[in-house]
């Protein structure tokens, strides 16, 4: 029956080892061991997480702070590790999680295209044939060879946003990352995200505001420290978490 | 097998992004400075100057043309010492990428020790240069350095894979391994010959120091200008694989874990 979900997350447990006090070196974690202090305290950030996804759904993740979207992500990504249960994806994932994080400051804009995109395991002949799509998406034909420290945070995230999108992936996951760029360029971006979920691409959808969600999305989960609140249908699931922050 | 061949599909998905970490190093290190590649030939020669005016006097009758004895040993270590030191510090400043991305994380600690080995390359220059100006007879021999820098490239894989690991979880690793390599450099016989050190010493040395290998096999290519013993020989490959070893499986057992760390 799995067959048919493109992300099956199965009773997902997740933990962090939250020491009382952070020993990161040697000194102070040998004198723990020799007073036996060292102790560590369990957290779970999720706990028996169920989410089916079938191929061209698009899911919104909402919840508080903290409440552990960020970290069903990344477990979906294989960043994290499940400690119990399983994650199990098919198919290309293009995260889109804090864009830019694989910009080199230092680089030109030119650069960091090759940079970034093999960072997604792209190879670069097919950035080469890409690589004017990229530059046109993100409207920086003027500054191909300025160095990315040069740029504003807008700048930077057209840049990222045009490259992480430039393949169609069969997941596409986004965590928050709208909130930058001007109007115009969401506008875009929210375009280029609904030609993508037509095309069949799998949307995985972080994001605080419940209008972007909505507009976006067909199904929802709603996080709530750690546990599964609710998940169904986008109208459902949104409208009950606005009412209980109200 | 699948196993095997998903991680080696893996690798080559991302030899891309090894090359464009390794140029990015490459360029960025001469990029804004005025003399550029020269840096890399100017840099070894200078230090070598000095050694020479120092020590040369002080250890004569041993060796036979001070300034390529010790340019030999010189290039080899610092590579080992280079790349090990920035490799340390490849999870970490790369954590922010880590923590957002699947990428597999060995790709920048390779690429560390990649850009290291590309110095190296740039200051076999300089080496050429003082065989010149010294005078020192060319043999074919020198056409053999790879066998060398190969199985040297291997052991500096290993060490760096193991300081990455490891300085993730303790940060103090940078200054007990700081100490370490100081301590090491003065066990090398880079400046001194090895004749020089008490006989306990001297068999230490001879078979569990991993650098005495390869800058002695560096030595009979270059200077002796002839091929190295079996033994000699031998000891390079079985260093670089014990120490690839220990450090692929500290780095595997552990990289799990990385993310709660940095």
């Amino acid at each position: 029956m799995s067959e048919e979900y493109i992300v099956d997350v199965d009773n997902l447990t997740i933990r962090f080892n939250m020491a009382s006090e952070k020993v990161d070196n040697l000194k102070e974690y040998v004198i723990k061991l020799i007073k036996h202090e060292l102790m560590f305290q369990e957290f779970l950030a999720l706990k028996d997480v169920n989410l089916k996804v079938k191929r061209g759904e698009a899911w919104g993740l909402i919840g508080t702070n903290g409440s552990g979207k960020s970290t069903l992500l990344k477990a979906c990504c294989g960043i994290l590790k499940p400690y119990k249960g399983s994650v199990t994806t098919k198919g290309t994932i293009a995260p889109l999680i804090e864009l830019g994080a694989g910009f080199d400051m230092n680089m030109t804009a030119r650069e960091n295209v090759f940079l970034n995109g093999t960072v997604l395991g792209h190879s670069r002949k097919f950035m080469e044939e890409h690589f004017d799509e990229i530059i046109e998406f993100a409207e920086l034909q003027d500054f191909l060879d300025v160095p990315i420290k040069n740029f504003s945070s807008g700048m930077q995230a057209r840049l990222g946003f045009a490259i992480a999108t430039m393949v169609r992936p069969d997941i596409l996951v986004v965590d928050e990352i709208l909130s930058v760029g001007d109007y115009q360029f969401q506008q875009k971006c929210y375009e280029r995200m609904g030609q993508m979920l037509s095309g069949g691409t799998t949307l995985l959808y972080v994001s605080h505001d419940i209008n972007s969600v909505r507009q976006l999305c067909d199904h929802a989960i709603w996080i709530d420290k750690g546990n599964v609140r609710m998940s169904g249908l986008v109208e459902e699931v949104t409208t009950e978490y606005m009412h209980m922050n109200q | 097998m699948s196993v095997t061949r998903d991680r080696i599909n893996t690798f080559f998905r991302y030899k891309d992004l090894l090359r464009e970490l390794v140029v990015r190093d490459v360029k960025l290190k001469y990029r804004r400075s005025f003399l550029g590649y020269v840096w890399s030939i100017l840099n070894p020669l200078l230090i070598m100057l000095v050694m020479t005016l120092v020590f040369s006097q002080m250890f004569q009758r041993g060796i036979e043309n001070f300034p390529v004895y010790l340019l030999t040993g010189q290039a080899l270590f610092d590579f080992m010492n280079n790349a090990t030191h920035m490799s340390m510090y490849s999870v970490l400043d790369n954590g922010a990428l880590i923590k957002k991305i699947y990428v597999p994380k060995y790709i920048f600690t390779l690429s560390k020790v990649t850009s290291s080995l590309i110095d190296l390359i740039f200051s076999m220059g300089a080496l050429i240069l003082v065989m010149l100006i010294t005078r020192a007879p060319f043999s074919p021999y020198i056409l053999l350095f790879p066998l060398v820098v190969i199985p040297l490239y291997i052991f500096v894989c290993g060490l760096g894979f193991f300081l990455s690991a490891a300085n993730v979880f303790f940060r103090d690793i940078q200054y007990i391994y700081n100490a370490i390599t100081v301590a090491w450099m003065y066990v090398t016989p880079m400046f001194y010959p090895i004749e020089l050190l008490p006989d306990w010493l001297r068999k230490l040395v001879e078979y569990c120091n991993p650098m005495f290998y390869y800058i002695q096999f560096f030595r009979d290519l270059v200077l002796y200008r002839h091929f190295t013993t079996p033994r000699i020989f031998i000891g390079c490959w079985v260093m670089a694989f014990i120490m690839l070893s220990i450090g692929l499986g500290v780095f595997k057992k552990t990289q799990d874990n990385f993310i709660l760390y940095i």
